[in-house]
């Protein structure tokens, strides 16, 4: 016995009126795109998660700098750097123009020191709306510089990682920022200074295979997407389908590789809490 | 050598990954007056794409680490196709830090399209085993010279290629990713990998151009030579890193990565 009949339901199906949802303006409801329900946007509130399952949506560095750190506490570093389009990429020029408008920032991370609950420290945020956070010279350079001077003014320093991983257009150039930006982690490092990462969604490539993985302390967002290899390329090598939360945060905490998550709304706290015990020679342990 | 000026990057892509070849064994064992292999990452496995121990070249011990694209089908399998997984860069770390411990030079091989990109691999970290290798190897305190002697795949090979110098066989290449990868991802379309290939500039020519790499190895047909050629550069290239303090050492490597 049915339960429904379909051909009833299918003869009673009404066409989507196209010219309604043109006056539905866009954004007003949005589609988690973990849970997949879908969401009245006021529903997201100031840190966009969605209130289904807890999904912190993919946020430019400055809406998310903009609750992160105390009010006028931060003064940007290296805003005037610009890539030098190494391949002579075609269309590479445009896009970093179109994405520098989008983000207001000159690359894929802001970088700059902060206060966070009167904690001083560097901060870097990467942004996933520029092409994808991906990791060019630009961005590696900053990061780097970041730290450099971190190492010289005795500060930690905290980096949100959200990115794709190496920047394509940039080729060997890009993959060369990973050690680059790495040999400036373990100076800092040496130097008895403590740095703290968030895994960002999506944190991947070669961001994870170097400073996203390197924290003394790693946290990461719920529900973040956290590899190394894209899923597509890793069902095309394994010949079968893969867990779906193969990637997730979670997943990854459990497998061992993460200290912990931690939600929006309880960030500021988390990492003000962790810099606070984290002092070089555990100064303020004591 | 002056050859590879004027073929495609495509001809040097297929014959870097090409049949004739000289394979991880040969290379050991040319090299090598004597050799033995140690395994194992001390915590999850021992992966086979990466063959690593002590060998004694020129008269003095030195740590080999190689990846090993196999030879049979049994082996190629078992080895991945020369893809590392996460306990291959542990091995290698692991293995490195032996040699500073006991001031040995070490010298790697690299021929690997990339860290193996499986479930497993996820699950145990691979991201973290090279970043981890990136952050250690980048202040180890004695000389590390990578040879790259047919693919050199993104950060799967420069997790085993962050140390003092970078040299490339003539038929080798090196980049962020594979030519048909890149021409998928930026074009939808795996076949425009020729153009990809000129477009990524991962010959040994334009590499040295850039300055990723410090020479090119002549690679003739006789693998006996290969060797030779090898052999030269490293009986020249160690001694004069050797005689650097380790400050010194390590300001040049950090330079030598600073620059991009």
């Amino acid at each position: 016995m049915r339960l429904f009949d379909l051909k009833t339901l299918r003869s009673r199906h009404v066409k989507a009126d196209k010219e309604a949802m043109d006056k539905v303006p866009e954004g007003l409801w949005q589609a988690c795109p973990k849970c997949h329900q879908t969401v009245y946007h006021k529903e997201l509130g100031k840190y966009k998660v969605c209130p289904q399952c807890g999904y912190g949506f993919r946020i430019g560095a400055r809406e998310r700098l903009s609750w992160l750190v105390d009010k006028n506490q931060f003064t940007e570093y290296d805003a005037d750097l610009q890539t030098d389009d190494p391949l002579s990429f075609p269309g590479y020029r445009d896009k970093i123009a179109a994405c520098q408008a989008k983000t207001n920032l000159n690359d894929s991370v802001l970088t700059g020191v902060a206060m966070i609950k009167k904690q001083r420290c560097a901060l870097g945020i990467m942004d996933p709306q520029f092409i994808m956070g991906s990791l060019g010279r630009v961005t590696g350079e900053k990061i780097t510089r970041l730290f450099e001077r971190a190492t010289r003014e005795q500060l930690p320093v905290v980096l949100f990682t959200s990115s794709g991983g190496a920047r394509m257009q940039e080729g060997i150039v890009s993959l060369m920022q990973m050690a680059k930006v790495s040999r400036a982690v373990k100076d800092h490092s040496d130097a008895g200074l403590f740095y703290l990462t968030v895994l960002c969604d999506p944190t991947t490539g070669g961001v994870t295979a170097s400073y996203a993985m390197q924290g003394d302390i790693i946290l990461a967002e719920p529900r973040s997407l956290v590899g190394f290899a894209g899923k597509r390329v890793i069902e095309q090598t394994m010949h079968q389908k893969v867990p779906a939360d193969l990637q997730d945060a979670e997943t990854v905490l459990k497998n061992g590789f993460i200290d912990a998550i931690v939600p929006r709304d309880k960030m500021r706290s988390a990492v003000a809490w962790l810099l606070k015990y984290n002092v070089m020679g555990g100064r303020s342990n004591g | 050598m002056a050859k590879g000026d004027e073929r495609t990057a495509a001809a040097i892509v297929a014959a870097a990954r090409g049949p004739k070849k000289i394979t991880t064994p040969e290379l050991i064992h040319g090299l090598c007056s004597e050799f033995m292999e140690l395994h194992g990452d001390r915590g999850n496995g021992d992966d086979q794409a990466v063959i690593g121990g002590i060998g004694i070249f020129n008269q003095q011990p030195v740590t080999l680490i190689a990846t090993d694209k196999g030879t049979s089908a049994e082996e190629r399998i078992a080895k991945n196709f020369g893809s590392p997984l996460p306990a291959g860069y542990r091995k290698a770390r692991r293995l490195i830090m032996q040699a500073a411990k006991f001031h040995r030079p070490v010298i790697t091989f690299v021929n690997t399209s990339g860290a193996y990109p499986g479930q497993a691999a996820e699950e145990n970290g691979q991201g973290e085993a090279i970043a981890r290798n990136l952050l250690e190897l980048s202040t180890v305190p004695v000389p590390m010279i990578t040879i790259i002697f047919g693919e050199g795949g993104s950060g799967g090979a420069l997790a085993l290629a962050c140390g003092d110098e970078v040299w490339m066989l003539e038929n080798s290449m090196y980049s962020v990713l594979s030519p048909e990868g890149f021409a998928s991802i930026l074009w939808k379309d795996s076949m425009r990998s020729a153009e990809a290939a000129e477009l990524l500039q991962l010959t040994p020519q334009a590499l040295l151009k850039q300055q990723v790499i410090e020479g090119i190895i002549p690679e003739p047909g006789s693998h006996k030579k290969v060797v030779r050629n090898i052999a030269d550069v490293l009986k020249r290239e160690l001694p004069r890193l050797q005689r650097m303090t380790t400050t010194e050492l390590l300001e040049q490597r950090k330079q030598r990565y600073r620059k991009f």
